[in-house]
């Protein structure tokens, strides 16, 4: 036996934060980064005596996540009770869902090195998060933010169908863009608002049975799933392959030594004594409300990227570019419906557009320039009214202002000098100007053509309709 | 007639023809107090300038005529399970000694909202486990028909206060019968309404599926008037009733003839004490007399109701208990030696014997491996005891029975004997398990002198009904006339 002969099985559990206002059994605000414990009241705080109230929004979008994934949507779910004692935990137990879930069987498909890939999903089921606990090393003390506690969350459960850390890294992206897609979650990692364990073990490739499996914890970033993976798979081959068994047990990622060490073992593992949630009746829901749902899907974005590579004929890159956002992806189908070339429109917009829009805070939410206005620049543009330089600072100056492509390229005297007499005069000074060039040329050198379009071009002020320079160029020297 | 021996009603009628103020009678409470407080143990905390204040501002309303509702400036006492903005709430725990909450729960702001003044919080069982008061994280309370004997637990300060005129009538809550056997130790009128009738927004949590809040009053007309004010569907509590109650007091006076009354054969066991039985089976003849008809039914799984209730109860307490850690509010020990002490020693001095016993028993029913076995199976069971009712209720209107199978014990009694605690609360806790309403009322006393009570139980929301039957006996007999001689 060798390493090669065995092979990873992983699966991941995603918890991902809800784009609720309000957090999920109360009304305080769920915004980031607010003085610890400034977003609390008497239910999330805990105190004896409040009452859990299902906030109505977080059930929606978690219906919305689930039916995206090809998820079945139970009309009858059932609320529990999660039972262990931290400080950050309120009420000393956490409400969640357990044996009767809101979604399962579901699926996602996304592509690995251009081959397509089907996860399936066993189960998507809401929850709130807990607070914070901050530990004062120095002064031994512990410090508790509770403005976490009661934030709504879906946490997405996998089957074991991931063979490599590529895998689970291509998945973990592909989930991502979908949450994003639905508006669910703002897939940001570094804030915890989409966070991720992973189950790992290993078999022998001629096994049928499934080994010890490994949960790891401390995964957020796709970097981070990705080498702790590939650790914990290497560590356990190790272990198999030096005789021994791997155990069963939770362990820590540490990026620092990127390694995966032990955090607790099976017996140490919490006996969360679940039980239904008394406080809260189990969630029903009839069949208008789960169509509704389905009819307000978005277009996902494996299926739009597939859908703009044919319908508009773009390379495959464009496509996954302005398919990764969808309001992105909006404005691309709303300029393309009145551009003259889909395809020049896909790459303006990841040229000068993005760079631009980077800029400005990188969303298109909240942007001066209409689609319209995009589609009308680069319409000039291929009517030869303005160069594509010049385009470029039009552009600009559309993302400052607003302001309609054509009264900016009047104002700013960006017109492309297009008019035969006018670029046959320059044409002719050039050359008047250049004839030692001039009879290089003639006698084969090609290759200075280049020489005497910018020369033109200088004259015009940068504003010659470069192909028509070229073409004037070529006559006068004879071919 | 003293101030302090008038009904709610009463007084609520004094106040509206200006015969008295709610200030006097809020006095009078007050002097009540101090006369006898010392000797019933029935306050831990009275509240004499937010009861005066609050009778003030009802003066103002009534002088202005424009009382907030019929019961506007009568004083009332609460069991200190009722979260109070301001006002030291301590469920009868140490652990909690102390704590000041900063909201008002749902019954206490409707009961503020229709003026009445608030005496005080009331001695209870701590977190309202146990059937006699005596688990009070602080003093037993005692009877005021004997001091030597408990008023019933566990809301059992509620009830010594009204019977011993502290105060025209309090709220208690009831899990597996916390309302109505103190009521039937004390002569009073106690009703335990269908779960979801009243919020349980602001009200500690013992066993949040069997929860319910309930009033505790000399009469029957009262206690509807009482509820009345609680009654409403509240969105803080998701498992509070939408639909709106009936006026409890309209049809009050409509007798009892033609309908069906039940005897369940099951609450007339061996081992109940022989002048309750007479007294309930001379109830019955009674409520013949008077036009009904009945009947003996039978609800076979009330023999396994306790059992039940100590996995499910239990079950959940162990829940809503684990939030007093020490990390945010109330008691936390000091000197400890990181978190985990930190837990076990704020628990381990915070919490009485009986809690602790009950979050072991929880604990143990929902653990792993015996979870199928024990809370499973109790709700199993549970749905059969719901199924026994419903088939019973579709025979009679009404069900009669004893509401503790003995008149009030002496203190001490049974203290030492936990099961035999529990097993005072087996009439009473099968109607929490259905989620049915139940009233208990006076119906006699002991040679001895001591009250005993009938229990009333009815179908899911016919609380009316309730009220009307228990009138019928009342109007026929002076027991609630009675009052304990301090």
């Amino acid at each position: 036996m060798e390493s090669s002969d065995f092979q990873a099985v992983i699966g991941l559990e995603v918890h991902a934060q809800l784009l609720t206002r309000s957090k999920i059994f109360c009304g305080c605000s769920t915004e980031f980064g607010a003085p610890a414990n400034h977003h609390t009241c008497p239910v999330c705080l805990g105190l004896p005596g409040v009452l859990p109230v299902l906030n109505r929004q977080v059930v929606e979008l978690a219906v919305r996540t689930g039916l995206a994934l090809g998820c079945q949507v139970r009309p009858r779910s059932v609320w529990s009770r999660k039972n262990y004692f931290y400080p950050d935990l309120p009420k000393g137990y956490q409400i969640t869902q357990f044996d009767l879930p809101l979604c399962e069987h579901g699926r996602l498909e996304f592509d690995v090195g251009g081959q397509m890939r089907l996860v399936r999903i066993r189960r998507i089921h809401m929850e709130e998060d807990a607070g914070k606990t901050v530990h004062d090393a120095a002064e031994g003390e512990s410090w508790v933010d509770l403005n976490r506690a009661g934030v709504p969350l879906i946490e997405i459960v996998s089957e074991p169908d991931l063979a490599s850390s590529e895998e689970a890294a291509e998945y973990l992206k592909a989930l991502r863009d979908v949450l994003v897609c639905l508006g669910v979650n703002d897939g940001n990692l570094e804030e915890g608002s989409f966070r991720c364990d992973a189950n790992v073990s290993v078999r022998h490739r001629e096994a049928t049975e499934l080994g010890t499996r490994v949960e790891l914890k401390n995964l957020n970033s796709f970097r981070f799933v990705r080498q702790a993976v590939d650790f914990e798979v290497a560590r356990q081959v190790d272990v198999i392959l030096g005789g021994g068994r791997v155990v069963q047990e939770t362990r820590l990622y540490d990026s620092v030594k990127n390694e995966t060490r032990p955090m607790r073992s099976k017996e140490e593992a919490h006996d969360y004594r679940y039980f239904p949630e008394p406080d809260l009746p189990p969630l029903t829901l009839d069949d208008a409300f789960v169509e509704q749902a389905r009819k307000a899907l978005p277009e996902l974005p494996r299926a739009r990227h597939a859908r703009f590579v044919s319908q508009y004929g773009l390379p495959a890159a464009d496509a996954k570019f302005l398919v990764a956002d969808r309001a992105l992806a909006d404005y691309y189908e709303a300029a393309a419906a009145k551009a003259p070339d889909a395809r020049k429109l896909a790459s303006w917009m990841q040229g000068e557009f993005a760079r631009l829009l980077k800029e400005q805070g990188g969303t298109v939410s909240n942007l001066k320039v209409a689609p319209a206005q995009l589609a009308a620049l680069l319409s000039a543009v291929d009517r030869g009214e303005v160069s594509g330089s010049a385009a470029k600072e039009v552009l600009g100056e559309m993302f400052r202002t607003g302001e309609e492509p054509a009264a900016l390229i009047a104002r700013k005297g960006l017109a492309q000098v297009s008019d035969a007499g006018a670029l046959e005069a320059a044409v002719d000074e050039v050359l008047a100007k250049n004839t030692g060039e001039a009879e290089k040329y003639r006698a084969g050198k090609k290759q200075i053509l280049g020489f005497f379009v910018g020369q033109v071009m200088k004259a015009l002020k940068g504003k010659g309709n470069p192909a028509l320079i070229n073409e004037l160029v070529r006559k006068k020297l004879g071919g | 007639m003293s101030l302090v021996d008038c009904s709610m009603l009463e007084l609520a009628g004094r106040l509206e023809r200006k015969e008295a103020s709610s200030v006097e009678a809020t006095r009078a409470c007050l002097s009540r107090i101090d006369a006898v407080d010392g000797r019933v143990r029935a306050f831990l905390k009275v509240d004499a300038a937010g009861a005066l204040a609050a009778a003030e501002a009802s003066d103002r309303r009534r002088a202005a005529g424009k009382p907030a509702g019929p019961l506007d400036g009568v004083p009332v006492g609460l069991k200190d399970l009722f979260i109070t903005e301001g006002l030291e709430t301590t469920a009868g725990s140490k652990i909690l000694e102390g704590f000041v909450p900063p909201y008002d729960g749902t019954p206490v702001r409707l009961l503020k909202e229709a003026g009445l003044p608030i005496l005080g919080k009331l001695n209870l069982d701590e977190f309202a486990m146990g059937s006699s008061t005596e688990s009070s994280g602080f003093h037993p309370t005692h009877n005021p028909w004997d001091l030597a004997r408990s008023p019933g637990g566990s809301s059992g300060g509620s009830a010594a206060a009204v019977a011993a005129r502290e105060a025209f009538g309090a709220l208690g809550t009831d899990t597996g019968g916390s309302i109505r056997q103190p009521a039937a130790f004390t002569n009073l009128v106690g009703v335990k309404p269908t779960y979801g009738r009243v919020s349980r927004y602001g009200v500690i949590a013992f066993a949040s599926s069997l929860d319910q809040v309930g009033p505790l009053t000399r009469t029957v007309a009262d206690a509807a008037a009482l509820l009345q004010v609680l009654a409403v569907h509240d969105a803080k509590d998701s498992t509070s009733a939408v639909q709106p109650a009936s006026d409890y007091r309209a049809g009050l006076e409509g007798g009892v003839a033609g309908m069906t009354l039940g005897l369940p054969r099951e609450y007339f066991a061996d081992g109940m004490d022989s002048e309750v039985e007479a007294a309930v089976r001379a109830a019955a003849r009674a409520y013949e007399k008077l036009g009904a008809k009945v009947v003996e039914v039978s609800l076979p799984h009330t023999r396994y109701a306790l059992a039940t209730y100590y996995l499910i109860a239990p079950a959940e307490a162990s829940a809503n208990l684990a939030r007093y850690d020490g990390v945010r509010y109330g008691l936390r020990a000091e000197g400890v030696k990181g978190l985990g002490d930190l837990y076990v020693r704020t628990r381990t001095q915070g919490f009485g014997a009986e809690v602790k016993r009950r979050i072991l028993l929880g604990t143990y029913a929902l653990s792993a491996g015996y979870y199928d076995a024990y809370y499973l199976k109790a709700q199993k069971v549970r749905t059969l005891i719901r199924r026994d009712f419903e088939a019973a209720f579709k025979e009679v209107d009404v069900m009669v029975s004893p509401t503790s199978p003995v008149p009030a014990f002496r203190l001490g009694e049974k203290t030492g004997d936990p099961l035999s605690m529990y097993l005072m609360d087996v009439f009473t806790l099968p109607c929490n398990l259905a989620g049915l309403p139940g009233l208990s009322l006076p119906c006699g006393f002991t040679r001895a002198g001591l009250p005993i009570g009938l229990q009333l139980l009815g179908r899911p929301f016919d609380e009316a009904r309730l009220f009307q039957v228990a009138r019928a006996f009342e109007r026929e007999h002076d027991f609630s006339s009675r009052k304990p001689g301090l």
